[in-house]
């Protein structure tokens, strides 16, 4: 088992996904095999090689510190569930 | 069993950019709520951050000025976390390679010297500020502030002291406002301090339990808050209870620390590369140009200005206390030749004037040259030091040199020996029963022909000169 049940149960919870107790089984199957499949992976030699952090082997892409037109809070708005006098509304955060 | 506070602090600068570390949006504070937001600052889907270089510029000077190792080559990671204040679901950070580390600077408390080591500085952008409803269940999102640049410093647990704690603060702080990285402004958020601190008995290696500080928006308050902490810490600690790792909010209207009951307390941030930047290289030509432009820190400052102007190390750091000022002094000290005149003159009627008028250096109405000018002429004894009072609030007040406030009050000191002695004549020649006890030995009816001939004078007698007179023209027994 390369992933357990209650971790698949932990990493659902961190994403804000609600999983029934068969959807977890099924799930926790699927990674078992996609990361058993990742393995082979492992069996490349990568000694002297790297670690890659980007898939680009470009380095340095910069902005000048110019200031460019924002959109107008109407527009930033436009797609929020719920806003008022110019301000995102969510359900309070704290108690 | 006695115990010793073991303190790390990490500290959140906002820096002075123009535009956001990842869009081209304002970071003006005050804007109109979600008015400097665009797609990307938004986390809207499909669009691409790309960074702004002069992030980049401001950490590299910090990092030199707290004598950090530059790594050549850093990159960006993602920490991952769900608050509405954070609209991608993940803050774009540095991980795994951060661009300085292993820095330190030295700071000063009434125990004496102590050096701090500095773990890493890397970039990380800010995010959107919360507004709290106390009469509906709803929280609001103003995301102007989302993707404004910050450096986070992260201090090693070297501090054993609120003192040392507000000290080391102090000198960071100091350091971004002199770099001109960082506005330092505490109470808008541009320069915040979170606190571990944790106690452990005297002669133990090992850490103890670590409670996190937040919520102190003042030196004093950090100070405050890690007094109380380390008190509370001691009690839990002596009375045989166990310390419980948890983030404390500092109240500072009660003035303690109170946990933060927060619903998430188990963080996991899976952080993974930031797929959507690409690293950051810094070669020579680079670092050489960030070295070449460093200013003068304050605390070289401080000890160049002890030896080159032989003030004391406290009035060195009064006039260190702010670039400006700091060139204000320099520059009447150069005008006037006379340092030590200018230090006083600047740190005692200047920066009086000033405070009074909640005014800074770069406001004063009275210009070096002005200031330098006065400084001669007393030295020169065209005026006395009792007039140079009125005339230096009569520059600041209006703004004009001290010659034409000369001219205009008539306050040129009487330099003419021969005139200022038929005046003390007249004095004398009035007050003969004076005149006979003093000689008679009582000495202290000087001060009486003084006071006499400054008001004949109307103040303008050179006092030099008025004392040497007196004295000779009252020992001459005639």
């Amino acid at each position: 088992m390369k992933i357990s049940r209650e971790q698949v149960a932990w990493v659902a919870h961190l994403a804000r996904l609600e999983f029934k107790e068969d959807e977890t089984k099924k799930f926790t199957a699927q990674m078992n095999d996609i990361l058993s499949y990742m393995d082979k992976l492992s069996l490349v030699d990568t000694n002297g090689v790297e670690p890659l952090a980007n898939a680009t082997l470009r380095k340095n892409a910069f902005r000048a510190d110019d200031v460019r037109d924002s959109l107008s809070p109407d527009a930033s708005l436009a797609n929020a569930p719920e806003a008022r006098g110019g301000f995102f509304q969510v359900p309070k955060v704290i108690e | 069993m006695e115990f010793e506070p073991v303190i790390g602090l990490e500290v959140h600068a906002q820096l002075l950019t123009d535009t956001k570390i990842f869009c081209g949006c304002s970071t003006r504070f005050g804007a109109e709520p979600n008015s400097h937001t665009c797609p990307v600052c938004l986390g809207m889907p499909g669009v691409l951050p790309v960074l702004n270089k002069k992030v980049v510029d401001y950490l590299l000077k910090m990092a030199m000025a707290t004598h950090c190792t530059i790594n050549r080559e850093s990159s960006f990671a993602r920490k991952n976390y769900f608050y509405p204040d954070l609209p991608k679901g993940y803050q774009i950070s540095q991980y795994a390679e951060p661009p300085a580390e292993h820095g330190w600077v030295d700071i000063e408390t009434e125990a004496g010297k102590r050096r701090i080591g500095i773990t890493r500085i890397h970039m990380e952008e800010d995010a959107g500020k919360l507004i709290h409803d106390e009469n509906s269940p709803s929280s609001y999102v103003d995301l102007n502030r989302t993707g404004v640049p910050l450096i986070e410093i992260v201090g090693d647990p070297d501090i054993r002291t609120a003192e040392e704690a507000a000290a080391y603060l102090k000198r960071l702080h100091e350091i971004l406002v002199y770099l001109e990285i960082c506005d330092g402004n505490m109470e808008e958020g541009s320069f915040r301090c979170d606190a571990n601190i944790s106690l452990r008995p005297v002669g133990q290696k090992a850490f103890g339990t670590r409670a996190e500080l937040k919520n102190m928006n003042s030196f004093r308050n950090v100070q405050r808050g890690l007094e109380y902490e380390i008190k509370r810490q001691q009690y839990i600690l002596e009375s045989g209870g166990v310390v419980v790792q948890e983030t404390r909010l500092w109240d500072d209207a009660a003035g303690v620390t109170k946990s933060m009951r927060s619903k998430e307390e188990a963080h996991d941030y899976r952080y993974f590369p930031e797929p959507d930047l690409v690293p950051v290289h810094v070669d020579d030509k680079w670092l050489e140009e960030i070295r070449s432009a460093m200013p003068e820190l304050p605390l070289e400052k401080r000890e160049r200005f002890v030896s080159q102007y032989q003030i004391s190390p406290y009035d060195a750091g009064v006039l260190t206390s702010g670039r400006a000022l700091a060139d204000y002094f320099e520059e009447v000290a150069r005008l006037s030749g006379q340092p030590k005149a200018a230090a006083n003159w600047v740190m005692g009627d200047i920066l009086r004037l000033l405070n009074e008028d909640k005014k800074t250096v770069v406001e004063c109405p009275v210009t070096p040259t002005n200031l330098a000018r006065m400084i001669t002429l007393i030295q020169d004894g065209t005026i006395s030091g009792k007039m140079a009072k009125d005339i230096s609030e009569a520059m600041y007040t209006t703004g004009k040199t001290p010659g034409e406030i000369i001219e205009e009050k008539g306050l040129v000191q009487i330099t003419d020996e021969n005139a200022l002695a038929a005046a003390l004549s007249e004095i004398l020649a009035k007050n003969p029963d004076q005149v006979a006890q003093y000689r008679a030995g009582k000495d202290k009816l000087f001060g009486f022909f003084v006071g006499q001939a400054m008001k004949a004078t109307r103040g303008k007698a050179n006092p030099q000169m008025l004392n040497d007179l007196l004295k000779k023209m009252l020992s001459n027994q005639e």
